[in-house]
């Protein structure tokens, strides 16, 4: 009987809980549920604290350019977190809705936490992946999602690159290397989620291309059945987050958008993004949760591919790189 | 059912009929049907059972003391009460146009009517996203009356009655165009109006067949998956239909709740399992 009343109650309140001042949509990408369901707890917590204000937060998940795609086509976030600066530059260039220097206008970039890319393999590791050069091995499937919807796949897929190019030092061979690595994956998943699923949980691959946050994940949902691997080089991924501009404007959400993006760089946040696996930027909060973030030799973006309005075109927009090693497959 | 029964007499030791096959032959197809049917729909269909109450009761109940679950339920129901009805009137008068009608392309029409079985679903969200979308035909002007259509509950019920249109229209088309309008004439002749004509002769005649599409039309409309997602935008406790919340719970590792619920949607396809029997011995029947 009890638990008959708190479903209904929980009906009523789902279709009473819009009494909130502000309602802002976070649209993000696939791997961060965890994080923002967390973070949107304390960040409603703070603004009713230090305005008085009731602000609640909605959340869509998804892959970083396929979610760019619907705020495109007219999904009305409010703000934008997504995998990679990349797919923030396309809903600016393609739609309007966002100015175009939005990356100057929060810290180290607009990239609140980093991250970056690490192996996952079955428990004991019995293909024995130990690095990149493992992956092109005949026989190993390797599971990365899409390249063309995932912003994590981009990264894996650079990083890939950046190893090809300084073992071989030549980009026909790391075009080889990387058409190789292809040849290896048997599905490409249209997020980093789905793939997360498909390796753990469907049990298909033997070494998962991951995120590092997806990666601490699968060893929480998943205890003692995989092991992580750090490759002797990986790449410095840096989603970022933009208050999509004239979608705020519209709904009058300007102000609070702007604090909601703020307060990722407060201690408390910053805490919140070290607990769920992903690399603060803060440095109390990197030192208290170091022992999960092993040191290792990171490339960047900006630094290896010049922007990434420069990788983009160069590897993953129609008849780049990309294409043209997966359509000679 | 029924039918099996029929070509498997109990009788086989008697030299068998030259119409009928041998014993060989029955036992093989009739077993590769039912090893078939038991693989492909009873397993999977006791697995989501089994899942759901991997936890027990409580755990099954716990799965729907959530705010995202409830809401995402109450939407479904939602978009299901416009879409049925809206369907069955528009299956009504394209079965009838269809049925009583001869015109030019009518053979297009009816081609048109099954449009929705043979195009992908995620066709069907993806020409609303550029008619409606934001840089879609109708975008602009939509944008400028604040009308929202895609990422929001008219997108999702658009969609909707594209991939359920069919199933009242194919359904009440044959019957009606079998059933002929001599009863309809009399009844004309004898000085009723349109409405009762419609009311007292050709709803009696067309009622089980109806409700068999009605019921079809409601389990697809509330298990349709792919146009929903296409213009869903999937905003948890805003957009979120049932199929998009089971993928989301089950992304999120939380596989109890999202076998719970999807207990849920299979409990709806055997209720109208048992219904469509129902309806079709009545439509036997009458």
């Amino acid at each position: 009987m009890k638990t008959r009343i708190s479903i209904l109650s929980a009906v009523l309140l789902g279709l009473t809980a819009h009494a909130a001042d502000f309602e802002l949509l976070n649209v993000s990408y696939d791997p961060t549920r965890e994080l923002y369901t967390e973070f949107n707890k304390a960040f409603a917590k703070h603004y009713k604290e230090t305005t008085g204000k009731k602000v609640s937060v909605d959340q869509s998940h998804g892959g970083s350019g396929k979610q760019a795609r619907a705020v495109i086509d007219g999904l009305e976030a409010d703000v934008v977190t997504l995998a990679l600066a990349g797919d923030i530059d396309v809903i600016g260039q393609q739609a309007g809705l966002i100015a175009k220097d939005w990356q100057k206008r929060l810290p180290n970039s607009s990239a609140p936490y980093t991250s970056t890319i690490v192996f996952v393999v079955r428990k004991d590791n019995p293909k024995n992946i130990q690095d990149w050069g493992d992956l092109v091995k005949e026989g190993v499937n390797v599971i990365t999602p899409n390249p063309k919807t995932s912003g994590g796949a981009r990264w894996n897929y650079l990083a890939a690159w950046a190893y090809a190019l300084k073992k071989t030092g030549s980009e026909a061979k790391a075009k080889e290397f990387i058409a190789a690595l292809y040849k290896n994956v048997p599905v490409l998943d249209t997020g980093a989620r789905a793939a997360t699923t498909t390796f753990a949980q469907r049990g298909i691959g033997d070494v998962f291309l991951s995120w590092e946050n997806e990666a601490w994940l699968i060893q929480r949902e998943f205890p003692g059945q995989t092991k992580i691997i750090i490759p002797s080089i990986s790449i410095l991924a840096e989603p970022t987050v933009a208050v999509v501009d004239k979608n705020a404007e519209k709904k009058g959400t300007a102000e609070v958008a702007k604090a909601y993006l703020e307060y990722l760089y407060s201690p408390v946040a910053q805490d919140i993004i070290g607990k769920n696996y992903y690399r603060p930027r803060n440095a109390a909060a990197a030192a208290k949760y170091s022992a999960r973030f092993p040191k290792l030799n990171l490339v960047t973006i900006d630094g290896d591919f010049g922007g990434w309005g420069k990788a983009q075109k160069k590897h993953f927009d129609d008849g780049g790189i990309f294409d043209q090693i997966y359509s000679g497959k | 059912m029924a039918a099996i029964i029929d070509i498997a007499p109990a009788h086989s030791s008697r030299p068998r009929k030259a119409t009928s096959d041998s014993l060989f032959s029955r036992v093989l197809i009739i077993g590769t049907a039912v090893g078939f049917m038991g693989l492909m729909f009873v397993l999977p269909l006791v697995v989501i059972f089994q899942e759901a109450f991997r936890k027990g009761w409580e755990g099954f109940i716990e799965a729907f003391d959530d705010r995202a679950t409830m809401h995402a339920i109450w939407l479904t129901l939602k978009v299901a009460a416009i879409t049925v009805p809206l369907n069955t009137l528009f299956g009504l008068a394209a079965a009838w146009c269809v049925s009583r009608f001869q015109f030019r392309g009518k053979r297009f029409l009816t081609s048109l009517i099954e449009l929705p079985l043979w195009v992908s679903p995620v066709i069907a969200g993806m020409v609303y996203v550029l008619l409606f979308g934001a840089q879609g035909l109708f975008g602009p002007a939509l944008k400028e009356h604040g009308i929202k259509i895609i990422f929001a509950l008219p997108g999702i019920v658009l969609s909707t009655i594209f991939v359920t249109f069919t199933f009242v229209a194919r359904i009440l088309a044959p019957q009606m165009e079998a059933q002929g309008q001599a009863e309809e004439e009399a009844a004309m002749t004898l000085g009723a109006n349109g409405f009762q004509m419609f009311w007292r002769v050709t709803l009696p005649k067309i009622k089980w067949g109806l409700l068999y599409g009605i019921i079809l039309c409601n389990a697809r409309s509330m298990g349709e998956f792919g146009a929903v997602s296409v213009v869903s935008g999937h905003i948890r406790n805003k957009t979120n239909t049932v199929p998009l919340h089971i993928e989301v719970l089950y992304n999120e590792y939380q596989f109890v709740p999202a076998f719970a619920v999807a207990s849920m949607l299979a409990l709806l396809a055997l209720v109208t399992l048992i219904l469509k029997t129902l309806t079709t011995t009545r439509r036997g029947a009458a």
